[in-house]
Parts: structure tokens; sequence; C-alpha cells
């Protein structure tokens, strides 16, 4: 019961308090952005609009400069709902395009930082010279390699899929490997000791101790991993010129300047993450609760 | 004890230097000579650094061997694209496992000076960097790789020394204009607003969620609607930037102030210490290292967030807009001119921000 | 001299709502401790040693009773700078060097430079510390630690000290040595001190009055006089006065508390 009542009034009131907030100053910035336009154009046409049906008219714009909230959502449940799957102007067909590029770049990227990760613990002259080249790799700015990468491959024939996956790839490895490589080394002293007495192999205290150690480091990091895969995913969408997917829906909606547009994309692209990041903390709790982790 | 001390790295070497007496010359404009000088110092190097030696005789021996090796075959190449047989990939291969044996004696050097074990520190890297760059250099040239594949770092470095103007500009538009005044404003504003969320318990519970949240969107699709908004020029960059920033700087400094010790502040109180005086004295401090996480995520947030920016329209000046036009004619060696720069300035970036972050919080575990 | 106590209580009752039920943490406790004494809280873990001493020292509200501290309530007294806390661990903050560390209650008082650099240095003297105003707490051993934050504690020069199991994560060696330091210090400095142990021999070396604690409800069993006389050596320890409080002690302890629960 308390716990019930603590859940609700130091979580979920606040919380949805903030978000109502967001709306109201959202719709608040609706007028502000688009008011001097209207007033602009009525100006020219030598009328005034007054009070209340002003304001509607700022949330009502076709191409506004800032959409209303209720335009989003419409345009939004538009080309959800409202369009087939496979129309090329559904926002779940474009969703989907993204999304299995950023699995697929994140599944390797994953396997990449795992791998990684584990050579560094156990090659000296690996963690001594590569670990400083992994976190000057992110200082690269992907957007930087990610027309090479769409370049090169498409010279050798590799078009699709694939160069969008990579560029989530080189965003999603680097935190699975900072995070495993600390995850590998967070046990103490005092257990590798203890499998030192039973004479272990490398191989054995890497499997019997190290990875089931790592593994909350390992759901805290492909989280951060995930979230980044998607980003890659839409940021490699824009210098390929692509025609499906949420980076191509962005590009699409800038050339026109339909800002309603723009922001349906956005709000299914925050949705996909949402979800991709939802359900690895979910996958990570339930095998960290199997795995007899305290709540 | 015997007085040979086998390593798998020294002994593929010798393999490797056997293999490529198979394939003399080793280029066309090499003569037999020449190529058989450069197995000559890997093999001598490979069963010298067999030998019981003392390992600084062993990576001084190893140094000069595997460098000079390379030094040849890159040289030995000259404008004989391409024409490379597989002596010559054999040669560059056992210089580059002397290199990795190289790595492997400093790494296991045992220091005990602090000065001695930072230069370690800094000369295993740069070796590992260099034979980056010079295999990069070695085998495009060597196999004759298409230059509007993968231009040769020399190139590259040529491209750079003729085009300062231009990066100049690139850079002062993107990064002195778009990233700087952007990353400043968003993350200042991100700690003002999370140390005034802080005074309030509810406004702290509810915006850490929705922070949290949304700092795991893909937040770089607001791109567009700046430039709608504040048009083609730095401006609409350095919003985008500013938005990029203030999440993760506002979720990291709240956590961070959250994560003060229940009996530092049970101290504080009966110090009868004001909300002020326990922020400045306890709670900014331990929040510290929290801060100092955002502002180095922020760091590479930025640049990403001001070049992905400019793909949706910029003037004709900038580094997202010089990539994507010298892509679209085939000037690679301009592309990774604007990279090399990018990584230079996102390196220095963030590698002042963790000389920063040593110099305050010195007294973190992580530095003792 | 008037016999105002410093720290009265009267019926104190403090019970925590927590999300699996009520914690009963005190239960009428009633006691008053006199200027310049010694008081010894001792009990087994539970028994509300610390939840009494964070209701003295206003860190925590009683659910009913009364409380007085100086004649006035613990927060204004709070607001005085009347305690100086210690705890079981030293608590310091890993960026401020030593003297540093001394200095934060004195800058939160809002002391003048001068006034600040003579009670360090006053303060570290007490405690044995001068020499180490420069290092960093993370450079000195634990016991060193904990006598800087006994220093810290003194700085304030409040009217008292109250002592969370100050010494219970050292090694007893540290801790002799300690309790025979602090008994000096509270002869030289005649501060009131209320000090929460575990130990009977470090209570009965120590006080001059033992309250002997029991859980479930946190109530007080048995007040104990102890009086040994001003000079006690650490040999003092097996003297047969000495043993005969400590079995009065345990005995209480044995009667507050079944072990088969
Ligand atoms: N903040 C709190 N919330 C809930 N229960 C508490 C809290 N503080 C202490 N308790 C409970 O009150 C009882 C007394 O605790 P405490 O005073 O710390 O005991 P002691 O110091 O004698 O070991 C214990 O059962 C403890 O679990
Ligand atoms: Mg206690």
């Amino acid at each position: 019961m308390i716990a019930m009542r603590d859940f609700l009034t130091g979580r979920l009131v606040p919380v949805l308090t903030i978000l109502v907030a967001i709306v109201v100053i959202w719709y608040g910035a609706a007028i502000g952005l688009n008011g001097p336009v209207i007033r602009d154009f009525e100006k020219r046409a030598g009328e005034t609009s007054e009070g209340m049906a002003f304001i509607l008219k700022t949330w009502s714009q076709p191409k506004p400069t800032m959409p209303a909230p209720h335009q989003v959502a419409a345009a939004f449940w538009k080309y959800t709902a409202g369009v087939k799957l496979t129309s090329n102007r559904s926002l779940i067909y474009h969703s989907w395009v993204t999304l299995s590029a950023t699995l697929l770049g994140f599944a390797l990227g994953t396997a990449l930082g795992v791998v990684i990760a584990i050579s560094i613990v156990h090659v000296p002259a690996l963690d001594k010279s590569l670990l400083p080249w992994i976190i000057t790799s992110q200082t690269v700015p992907i957007l930087a390699v990610a027309p090479m990468i769409i370049v090169l491959l498409a010279a050798i024939g590799v078009t699709g899929l694939l160069p969008k996956a990579l560029i989530s790839t080189y965003l999603s490895f680097f935190p699975v490997a900072v995070g495993m490589v600390k995850g590998l080394r967070s046990p103490d002293t005092l257990h590798m000791d203890l499998m030192r007495t039973y004479s272990a192999s490398r191989a054995q205290v890497l499997w019997k101790l190290r990875i089931p150690a790592s593994v909350p480091f390992f759901f805290a990091s492909i989280k951060v991993a995930i979230a980044a895969s998607l980003i890659g995913a839409i940021v490699g969408e824009l210098p390929t010129g692509a025609v499906a997917g949420i980076g191509s829906k962005l590009l699409a909606g800038s050339y026109y300047s339909q800002t309603i547009d723009i922001f349906a994309a956005l709000i299914a692209g925050s949705i996909c993450a949402i979800l991709l990041v939802t359900l690895v903390d979910i996958t990570g709790r339930l095998v960290e609760r199997r795995m007899g982790a305290k709540t | 004890m015997s007085a040979v001390r086998p390593n798998w790295q020294a002994l593929a070497a010798l393999v490797t230097g056997l293999i490529s007496l198979a394939g003399l010359p080793f280029t066309a404009t090499m003569g037999t000579g020449a190529s058989l000088l450069v197995t000559a110092i890997v093999l001598v190097a490979a069963i010298l650094s067999m030998l019981k030696l003392r390992p600084v005789a062993q990576a001084i021996i190893l140094a000069v061997a595997s460098h000079f090796a390379a030094w040849l075959l890159i040289g030995g190449l000259a404008d004989a694209f391409g024409t490379a047989g597989f002596g010559y990939f054999a040669a560059l291969a056992a210089s580059w496992l002397l290199a990795w044996r190289l790595v492997t004696v400093l790494s296991e050097m045992k220091f005990i000076a602090p000065v001695a074990k930072r230069t370690i520190a800094l000369i295993v890297p740069a070796i590992f960097g260099i034979w980056i760059l010079i295999l990069w250099e070695a085998l495009t040239r060597g196999a004759g790789v298409p230059f509007v594949l993968l231009p040769p770092p020399s190139s590259i470095g040529a491209r750079i020394v003729t085009s300062t103007n231009i990066l100049a500009a690139d850079f002062v538009q993107t990064v002195v204009k778009a990233v700087l005044v952007g990353y400043i404003i968003g993350t200042f504003s991100g700690f003002l607003v999370a140390v005034m969320a802080d005074r309030f318990r509810f406004l702290a519970a509810g915006l850490l969620p929705v922070g949290n949240m949304v700092a795991a969107l893909p937040m770089i699709g607001i791109a567009p609607i700046m430039v709608i908004w504040f048009g083609f020029d730095w401006q609409s960059k350095a919003a985008v930037v500013v938005v990029m920033t203030f999440f993760p700087m506002l979720v990291n400094t709240l956590a961070g102030l959250a994560a003060t010790g229940h009996m530092e502040r049970d101290l504080m109180r009966t110090y009868g210490a004001g909300h002020w005086q326990v922020l400045a004295k306890l709670r900014l401090p331990v929040a510290m290292p929290f801060i100092f996480n955002a502002l180095k995520i922020n760091s590479t947030l930025a640049l990403i967030g001001a070049i992905v920016a400019e793909f949706f329209g910029t003037p004709v000046v900038g580094m997202g807009f010089r990539i994507s036009t010298e892509v679209g004619r085939m000037n690679l060696d301009m592309v990774w001119a604007e990279i090399a720069l990018a990584a230079v300035v996102g390196s220095l970036f963030y590698g002042l921000l963790a000389l920063a972050e040593r110099i305050v919080t010195f007294w973190h575990p992580s530095y003792r | 001299m008037s016999t105002l106590p410093v720290i009265s209580a009267k019926n104190l009752d403090l019970v925590f709502q927590t999300g699996d039920g009520s914690v009963h943490a005190l239960s009428d406790i009633t006691l008053d401790i006199e200027k310049g004494e010694f008081v010894s809280l001792i009990g087994p873990s539970g028994c509300g040693k610390t939840t009494l001493l964070r209701v003295i020292a206003d860190l925590e509200k009683p659910t009913s009773g009364e409380i007085s501290v100086n004649g006035t309530t613990p927060e204004k007294a709070r607001l005085d700078g009347a305690y100086g806390y210690v705890f079981q661990q030293a608590a310091l903050f890993p960026w401020r060097t030593i003297a540093k560390n001394v200095a934060l209650p004195l800058e939160i008082m809002g002391l003048p430079a001068e006034e600040r650099t003579s009670r360090i240095k006053r303060n570290l003297d007490l405690v044995n510390l001068t020499g180490f105003e420069k290092k960093f707490p993370w450079q000195l051993s634990g016991g060193m630690q904990q006598r800087a934050s006994i220093a810290r504690a003194l700085a304030v020069e409040p009217d008292m000290l109250l002592m969370d199991e100050p010494f219970g994560a050292l090694d007893e060696i540290v801790r002799d040595h300690l309790n025979a330091e602090l008994l000096k210090l509270w002869a030289t400095t005649q501060k009131t001190i209320v000090f929460v142990t575990h130990s009977i021999p470090e209570a009965v070396y120590l006080s001059t009055k033992i309250v002997v604690m029991s859980p479930r409800p946190g109530r007080i069993h048995e007040i104990i006089d102890c009086d040994l006389g001003a000079d006690r050596p650490l040999d003092i320890r097996e003297t047969p006065e000495f043993l005969k409080i400590a079995h009065q002690v345990r005995d209480g302890l044995r009667e507050g508390h079944s072990y088969d629960e």
C-alpha cells in the first residue's frame, strides 16, 4: 500500500505534471511562433482576428512554423493508422526500415564491443595500445565517416541495409566495449584469488567469474548502445539520399518545409527509441533477476 | 637455462620473412638488393628479439627494425602504384609483427617512476596509431587501391597542407561558431535548470525520468526544424547543439546532486548549513564527476549535431557541407582531410575536458 | 550551580513508517544528562541507539514525547552550533585537506579567517594531528581520519559531543589508544559526551553513566552509574571495580535481550 502510494506521489504525479507542462508550453510556443506570421498575413489581407479566434488560427495553420501538438498527433495518426502498412506514406513502414538497420547494426556493434573488451582484458598489449584509440574513434563525428562508408561500400557493390547498419555499429560498439572492459574487470581480488586456488584456466575464469560479473554492466551499456544505434541508422539515411526510413522522411519534410510531417517523423523515431530502450531494460531486469539480483 | 626465448610474434615474423624471399623483387621499382635488405632486417630483428636480452635493448632493436623496414617498403614503392607482389606484403606483415612484438615488450615493462609510466602510456598507443597509418599507406599504394575508394594518408596530408584556407574557414563556421556557442549555451542551461529543479523535490522527481527518456531520443532529428526556424547560417546549427547537449547535462547534474551520502548530509545539518551552503560545499563537489561525464558526452554530441545539421541546408562553408559536396565530386582526399580535422578537434576537445576533470576531481578514487 | 540538565528527554516515542509495516524504534525514553557527563548508550543492534542520538541532534523528530537541549528545542540548539557529531565513518570530504575539513563547519558558521586558522591549529593539536594539515583524508590511516573528524567536531566549540560508534570500524589496538586520548580530551575540554558503543569494556572505561538499551521496541532497560574516578590508565580494566561494573552491564544486556528470538 505504502509502496504504491510512494510510487504515485513520488514518481507518477511529478512525471505526469512535467509531461502536461511540456504540452502546455508547446501550445504556448505555437501561439508565439505562428502568431507573427498570421499577423503579417492579416495585415496584407486587411483583416484582424482577436482573442480566441486568433489563438485557434495559430493552432491550425497548414504549414505552421511550430505545429500544435494535436496537429502532429493527427498527422501521426493519419500516417500510421490511416494508410496501408506497405504504403510509401506509412510511418510504420519507414520506422521498420530504420529499425531493421538499427537492430542489425546493434547486433554487430554489441558483438564487436564484447570481442574487443574480452581481447583487451586478456592481452595487455591491446589494453595499452587499443583503448586510447577506441576513445579517439568516438571523437570522429560519425557523420563525417557516414558518407565515406556508404561511398566505399557502394563502390564494392554493397548497398541497402548494411551501410546504414555499419554506421550504427560504429556508434554502438563503443559503449559496449568500454562498459564490458569495466564489467569483465569488476570481480574483486578476493574472487580472482579464489579462482586461482582452484587453478582455473583463463577460459574458466572468463566463463564462470568475469562474464557473470559483467552482466549488469552489459545491460547498462547496451541500453546506451541501442539508442546510439538508432541515431546511427537515422543519420545514415541522410547522406545516402535514402528513399525509405525515418531519416528520409526528415529530409523530405525539410525540402518542402512540412513541419508537421517532420514532427510526425520525429515522434515515430522517439517511439522507436522508447520501445528499444524499454525492451533492453526489461530483458536486463529479467536476466538479472534470474541471476539472483535483488529487486 | 637456454638463451633463447621464443615468442609467437617473432616466430611468425621469421616465417613471413622467409616467405617473402619467394617473391623477389617486391615491387617494380625496388631492386632485388633492396628487397633482400628489408627481409634481412626483419629476420635479424626477429632472431635477436628471441634472445635473452634486456627489455630496453629488445625494444630498441624492434623499434628500429620494424620502422626502418616499413620505411624502406613504402619508399621502395615510389610511383609504382599497385605493382607490389606477394613478397612485398609478406615483408610488410613481418615488420608489422615486429611492431606488435615491440608493443608487447613495452606493455610488459615494469616501471616505478611515474614519468616512465606516463611515457609508456603515451608511446604504446602512438605506435599503434603510426602503424595504422603505415599499413594504410603501404596497402593502398602497394595494391593500387583506386584513389576514389581510399586515398593513402600521404595524399590526404598533402591535401591538408594545400587546403589550409578552406579547412580554416570550415573550422570557424562549424566549430567556433556553431559547436562552441551551442555547447556553452546548452550545457550551461542544462546545469542551471538542474540546480533550480533540485531546489524543489517535486520538480526533480519529474524531470529526472523525463530527461532520461529524452536523452535517449534521436534529438538530432530536430535539425530540419531548426534550419526552418533559424535559417541556413550557424545559428540553426548552434540551436541543434543546444537541444542535444541540454538533456545529458540536465540528467547528469540531477543524478550527481542526488549522489551525496546520508552521513555527509546529516553532518551539514548538524552545522545548521542552509540549502546553498550544502550545495556549494558538499553536493556540487560530489556531482562533479557526473557533470564532467556530461561535458564529455556533450563534446562528441555537439560536433555530430553541428555537422548533421549542415545536411539540411547551409551557406557554402562548413565541415558538414564540405564533406557532402566533396563526396559528390569524388574528391575523397578533401573529405578525409575534413575527417582528420574533425578527429583532431574532437580529440583535443575531449582531451582538454579529461585533463580538467583530472584536475577538478583529483580526489575521486579513480584518479588517486 | 543550577542543576538544569543539558539534555532532558521525557517519554520519547518514535515510530518509523516503512514500506513493510512500522518500526517502533524508541519507546518511552526518559533520560537526563548533566553538564560534563560522559554517557554511553549500549545495546544490541537495532535497539535505537543511533535513533536516540539523532533525535537529540535534531536529525530525527520524535513521534511523541518531549526533549529539550540546553533548555530549548533541539532545533534551536542545532542552529546555535551546540552539537559536534561524530559518525562511525570519518565522513571527511575527500576534496578537502585535513585542515580544510576542520574548517568546513567554521566556514558555514561564517567565522573570520584568523579565528578559523587558530581553531584549526588548536583542535588538530588536541587530537595529535599537527603536521598533517595539508594531507588529504585518503592519505591518512583510518584512526587518523577518525581523529580528524573529532577535531572537526570540536572546532565548532560545541556544548556536547555526540559520538555514534566512532571507533567501531577501527582495530582494537588503535581503539584502545583513541579511548585513552578521548578521556584526556574530555578532561581538558569538560564537554558533555554522549557515546554509542557495542563494546562493554569501552563503555565502562569511558563513562560516568551507562545507559543499557534493549530492542523491539527500543527502550532503556537500566541506567548504571560508573564512577571510576578521573584518572583512568588503560590497565584499570583489570581491577575488580571495573570488572564488577562490566558484569552489571553484561547482566543488564542479557536481561533486556533474549537471544533465541
Ligand atoms: N530511517 C529509518 N527508517 C525506518 N526504520 C529505521 C530508520 N532508522 C532506523 N530504523 C529502524 O529503527 C530501529 C533502530 O535503529 P537504530 O537506531 O539504527 O539502532 P542501533 O543504532 O541501536 O543499531 C531498527 O530496527 C532500524 O531498522
Ligand atoms: Mg547504530
